[in-house]
């Protein structure tokens, strides 16, 4: 078990997690694919992850929801791009209401699973997040350079180096 | 554990920032205060349409609105900014302990079957 790198590129929206596993691709993916795995890892252990309904197929949905230490109970959405068992997952991830519909105005994450044997053994799981605008994430960073904004920029590297 | 609290932020601030005239308006808030009628003269459209752009902006925490006088004053909010910067660390911090979960699950198993 092993994190390997994580990758954020800010400018492009995406966040990559390499990880390595000692177990076979086939294990790895029943993760994703039992519903009753998922749920042990998906959420926080102070948010655990209950998963509704769950249909691994393209266009197939996945609803879920999550329970907070207070009894709040935010719920979430999958919206299956593309599957390719037990190599490959894409999917969009977002914000429902109680039923599992997606809550309208509300920004998405595209998720890229990626699962490779390794030579000798082993998985490695790659997931790339992308946030949903490109442009938002890359106005951010082109704000910061912009002259007059140098305390905020100060404020972002204290923040940083706090972090 | 307020991660999905902190989402809804995020993406709001991602939605906001979106739109080009909206980047603008940001841009020109960060630099001192404006108010809705002198900004709706810089862009080729209403002021209804500009004081709806500032709307998003000010729910997603962007931009703060003041009232002077007669006029309503945007002021840009450097704090929401910054909020937004950090949110792939944060977004980085919920994988690397699903991860740190993955590992767990796996390693129990293994363990069992011996």
């Amino acid at each position: 078990m092993s994190l390997i790198e994580v990758d954020k590129d800010v400018a492009a929206g995406t966040m990559t997690v390499v990880a390595e596993f000692d177990a076979p691709v086939e294990r790895v993916w029943r993760l994703w694919e039992d519903p009753r795995q998922l749920e042990k890892w998906w959420g926080p252990p102070t948010y655990p992850a209950t998963v509704v309904s769950h249909d691994l197929t393209p266009g197939g949905k996945v609803h879920y929801f999550m329970t907070g230490p207070e009894g709040d109970q935010p719920h979430g959405w999958w919206r299956v791009i593309a599957v390719d068992p037990p190599q490959r997952l894409e999917f969009e991830d977002g914000f429902a209401d109680e039923s599992g519909n997606p809550l309208p105005d509300m920004p998405t994450m595209v998720i890229v699973v990626t699962l490779t044997a390794r030579q000798g053994g082993g998985t490695r799981m790659v997931t790339a997040t992308t946030f949903p605008s490109t442009e938002a994430m890359e106005s951010l960073l082109a704000m910061g350079m912009e002259e007059g904004m140098a305390a905020a920029m100060g404020q972002i590297d204290g923040l940083l180096a706090a972090g | 554990m307020v991660v999905d609290q902190h989402r809804v932020r995020t993406d709001r601030v991602f939605h906001a920032l979106a739109d080009p005239t909206r980047r603008d308006i940001v841009r020109r808030a960060l630099g001192g205060e404006h108010s809705v009628s002198a900004l709706a003269r810089a862009y080729p459209m209403s002021v209804a349409a500009v004081q709806k752009h500032v709307s998003v902006l000010e729910r997603a925490g962007l931009v703060t609105k003041i009232r002077s006088g007669r006029e309503q004053l945007v002021r840009g909010n450097v704090k929401a900014l910054v909020e937004a910067r950090r949110a792939l660390d944060r977004l980085e911090e919920v994988w690397r302990s699903r991860i740190e979960r993955i590992g767990e699950i796996l390693a129990e198993e293994e363990g069992s079957s011996r």
